[in-house]
């Protein structure tokens, strides 16, 4: 298994399946009276959180402690992060205190590479910057197979600010890996120069790509910085972006039967997505929530649980 | 008592092997001189007690000598960055690059927008002694882009100030550019730009491109570059005044230069070495570990392969006219740390010339058949003397030249180490890597600064 | 008794059938007719014997016993010392295990390890009246005080020697061979030199 979990790119095929598999398996536990493994016992996995992240961060505390390893948080507000120490002394602290694992968010691009340069232990990146953020994508990806079935030639469309999203990095990744295709939808100026590399195709119009879709996965919009920011504004306007990139019930009803939504949270509601649709029984957003756990229980698990 | 040398077999530019004798700051003889010129001039007779002279040999076969090299584009971060460098550490990494003069920028805390401190730096480069310390001064106030500093002053005080620039930014404002432009023409000053139009780079971090939307990190257009050029030859054709372009980085860019020039706007441009060899692909390294290494941030940042294809062609062909360092030492603290976070710069000095030996020489990876010794003597010696108005500097060793020069040995070669630079600072890009060329020897009008690779202990007093 | 050099044959398909039906009568005669009784099989072909088990015990006395599969693999001692594996399935019978008899059904019984894994993760799952266990080979060597209730075969091995059991379910034919060697990734086929082993 791999030593750090710091991009999608870092799993192929065989080790993502394996995680998907895994998270297969320790979603039974949350059924369970006794939600625990003794599996990480002795463990230590420290949360990292440079970013205030109550959902991720929960999530993966929740993953680790019940697979019985001890958890600690660093959280930005109130402790030495917060006062400036740099981010190679933390690490020489983490290092001391001798954790396994450090599950890392951060603002900065490339900062879980940074850490993993200054520590033994493993680095999971829980999001850096506008990189990426591996664990989503697969919490997406296995969110997609149970409720698809499979994740081979399935068509995802991404929609909205593919620029700044790291949601969207990693699962062009890791969906090119596991062999579905990708559509990108965005207004160009929110689609990076270079995208045209990426393994995805790229539209500007929504309607016409949601025929096709499996999936469409809305990705969220930062309101104060993409539409008010006056001479810096991405867009004109918060319902020009919802007229053209929105996703109500008439798109709804103009995808395949089967087709669900997904969003990686949290929404805004009647912007990018509307609460009809963010309701409706097609749509996977709860779901993800709990699926999150599961999936990072087994990748604690593939990076901690052995040698 | 005085001190002579006698540089035994060298090759002048790569030319036939001869010998140089040193004598009173100048070059008193070139020719085949073992034994005979050493008596000195015929009214001397060598029983005077007055003139009582020792003759230093030294054994240069093999060796190239150049004329000392001029950097146009150095940061000694004094005053105000000691931590980082100082006028006397970044002396000495200049002396050991070769150098026998450097033009240090303005952007110092405080900024070298006055007399005061440009006469202080003067001062400092006086007393390190090592080379010739020439101040650059600020365009604008404090650097901020809005009031011309006062140039006129600074160019008349005891630093004699010809070059200005607001290097570290760019002076957007175009009626300000204009201003500053006509008013130096009156004493043969110029403006050397860094040209980043900032409202296309708010909050860059490396080349926009396939490598900035992989990794993430906002991008910093060859537009951006492009565009403040194009916009400047046009002012500086309008009124005729010299414009000077700080480190081009852009296939683009060179397009812009090679068309001004030819429609005769009095443009000179300047590259870095590092832009000569290293792309924006450093910076995703392998993915893991090695990604996101800050001693890889530059502004303007390290572009693509085509890019430095395109310079390195330009530098050979003449449109780019000089190689300019722009050795910027950072603290370990601002280049150890998240890319977001860490300054933007990279050292050059000591490894200039070697980087330009195995980017632009003879068959050294260009279209264009490369550079002999005497082009890199051009573009790393003549043309900056000249550019920058530095009378003493960029002579070709010759008869009653004065004795500035370096001896170098193109057939060595070294594996940079950054724990052993001159420098107070370590942020070198060529950590571990094998480069051609080593500087042997530095002299500077008559004295020797460098010596057998290593810096001379005690300078002895350099003549004005 | 000499030990074996070569590969040998110790059950074959038709010796394998008569030891499941044995144990199975053995199950119904030591629980009085299996009421309460719940067969877990661990993992790989434990779950292939329970299910055979359950077969012949209904075709006997028309008692149908609830079947499950337990992976131990996040329980095991051992996880630290290889890179992390693969886990199994886990599936309990709807009626669960709280207040029953818990059989806990594997191939082979060797060091125990496996055996107390799978106590610890019933541990977790409920709250079993007992647990007994039902093995088709015992090799010796234990390592903890793990004993099984019911056994198909006692074969003494040294322990340059491996046991390797094929299911028709999992491998294709049925079959318990002994050969030389610890490598346990891939029996030998059998060759021409067969012995069986008299016990």
């Amino acid at each position: 298994m791999i030593a750090h979990l710091l991009s999608a790119a870092d799993l192929d095929a065989a080790t993502a399946t394996l995680v998907l598999d895994t998270a297969g398996e320790m979603a039974g536990v949350a059924d369970r009276e006794v939600k625990k493994l003794p599996t990480l016992r002795g463990r230590t996995v420290v949360n990292l959180f440079y970013e205030d992240s109550t959902r991720t961060r929960t999530s993966f505390e929740v993953a680790a402690k019940r697979l019985s390893a001890d958890v600690i948080n660093f959280s930005a507000k109130g402790s030495s992060v917060s006062k400036g120490e740099s981010l190679k002394d933390t690490a020489l602290t983490l290092q001391a205190m001798g954790a396994d694992a450090v599950v890392i968010r951060h603002e900065a691009s490339g900062a879980p590479h940074r850490l993993a340069r200054w520590i033994d232990g493993s680095v999971i990146n829980a999001g850096d910057g506008t990189h990426e953020h591996p664990t989503q994508a697969l919490l997406d990806a296995y969110t997609m197979r149970s409720r698809l079935g499979r994740l081979a030639g399935l068509h995802v469309v991404i929609v909205g600010d593919v620029l700044h999203s790291r949601v969207a990095r990693s699962n062009v990744h890791l969906l090119h890996t596991l062999g579905a295709k990708v559509t990108l939808v965005a207004p160009p100026t929110l689609l990076p120069v270079g995208v045209g590399s990426w393994p995805a195709a790229v539209s500007y119009d929504l309607d016409s790509a949601l025929s096709g879709a499996d999936v469409v996965m809305m990705l969220r919009v930062q309101r104060e910085r993409l539409s008010g920011g006056g001479r810096d504004s991405f867009f004109p306007s918060d319902r020009e972006y919802s007229r053209r990139y929105g996703l109500d019930d008439a798109r709804l009803r103009r995808m395949p039967a089967h087709a669900i939504v997904m969003h990686p949270g949290p929404m805004n509601r009647g912007v990018e997505i509307t609460a009809e649709v963010a309701d409706s029984a097609r749509s996977t957003i709860v779901e993800q929530v709990g699926n999150g756990v599961s999936v990072r229980m087994a990748v604690l698990y593939l990076m901690l649980g052995g040698l | 008592m005085t001190v002579a040398y006698l540089v035994r077999s060298v090759s002048i530019l790569g030319g036939e092997p001869t010998d140089i004798l040193v004598r009173g700051g100048v070059i008193a003889a070139i020719g085949a001189l073992a034994g005979d010129a050493l008596a000195g001039s015929d009214d001397e007779s060598s029983e005077t007690t007055e003139a009582l002279e020792v003759v230093e040999v030294i054994d240069a076969t093999g060796l190239v000598a150049l004329p000392g090299l001029v950097d146009l584009h150095t940061h000694l971060r004094e005053p105000g960055r000691e931590d980082a460098e100082t006028v006397l550490s970044g002396s000495r990494a200049a002396a050991l690059g070769g150098y026998t003069a450097v033009c240090a920028m303005a952007n110092t805390s405080p900024v070298a927008d006055t007399a005061g401190v440009v006469e202080q730096v003067y001062r400092l480069g006086r007393e390190a002694g090592l080379v010739d310390v020439q101040p650059i001064g600020a365009v604008t106030v404090g650097l901020a882009g809005e009031a011309l500093a006062e140039l006129g002053t600074m160019a008349t005080s005891a630093a004699h100030v010809r070059i200005f620039s607001d290097d570290g930014h760019c002076v957007s404002d175009p009626q300000l550019m204009r201003r500053a432009l006509e008013y130096v023409t009156a004493f043969d000053g110029v403006i050397a730009q860094h040209a980043e139009e900032p409202r296309l780079t708010a909050g860059a971090q490396m080349h926009e491109g396939e490598v900035s939307a992989r990794l993430g990190l906002a991008g910093w257009p060859a537009v951006a570059e492009e565009a403040i050029i194009a916009r400047d030859a046009l002012l500086a054709g309008h009124v005729g005044a010299r414009l000077h372009i700080c480190h081009v980085s852009t296939a683009g860019s060179v397009e812009i230069i090679r068309w001004a020039k030819a429609r005769g706007i009095r443009i000179t441009a300047e590259v870095t070495p590092h832009h000569l060899l290293l792309t924006d692909e450093l910076v995703a390294g392998d993915g893991g570990l090695t990604a996101y290494d800050p001693v890889f941030k530059v502004n303007p940042p390290l572009r693509t392969k085509a890019d430095v294809e395109a310079l390195r062609a330009a530098l050979i062909d003449g449109v780019i006219d000089v190689v300019a360092t722009d050795h910027a030492p950072h603290a370990t603290e601002d280049k150890e740390c998240e890319w977001a976070y860490a300054r933007p710069g990279m050292l050059g000095l000591e490894t200039a010339l070697s980087v330009v030996a195995d980017t632009c020489m003879g068959d050294g990876g260009s279209a264009s058949g490369g550079l002999d010794w005497d082009g890199v003597a051009d573009r790393m010696s003549r043309a900056p003397a000249r550019i920058a108005g530095l009378a003493d500097h960029g002579h070709d060793p010759a008869v009653g030249a004065p004795a500035t020069f370096t001896l170098v040995d193109p057939a060595a070669s070294r594996t940079i180490d950054a724990t052993t630079l001159a420098s107070k600072s370590r942020n070198t890009p060529y950590a571990g890597m094998g480069l051609p060329v080593r500087v042997v020897a530095t002299f500077l009008r008559g004295v020797p600064t460098v010596l057998d690779g290593a810096l001379v202990a005690a300078a002895p007093e350099v003549a004005a | 008794m000499a030990y074996p050099q070569t590969t040998k044959t110790i059950l074959t398909a038709a010796d394998i059938s008569r030891t499941v039906d044995r144990i199975a009568h053995q199950i119904l005669e030591k629980t009085e007719g299996a009421r309460d009784a719940v067969l877990l099989g661990i993992p790989t072909r434990g779950f292939p014997l329970a299910r055979r088990l359950a077969g012949r015990i209904a075709t006997f006395e028309d008692v149908s016993i609830p079947v499950g599969v337990l992976d131990v693999t996040l329980y095991r001692d051992d996880l630290r010392m290889r890179a992390a594996r693969a886990i199994g399935k886990t599936q309990i019978p709807p009626a669960g295990i709280d207040g029953r008899l818990v059989i806990l059904v594997d191939d082979v019984l060797f060091s125990g390890r496996t055996v107390r894994a799978a106590l610890d993760a019933l541990g977790d799952l409920g709250r079993p009246r007992a647990v007994q266990l039902a093995v088709l080979v015992d090799r010796g060597h234990r390592e903890l005080p793990i004993r099984a209730d019911y056994v198909g075969k006692n074969i003494p091995t040294s322990l340059s020697e491996s046991v390797r059991v094929r299911l028709s379910e999992t491998d294709g034919a049925d079959e318990v061979q002994l050969y030389p060697g610890t490598d346990t990734s891939a029996a030998p086929a059998t060759g021409a030199a067969e012995r069986r082993v008299v016990a």
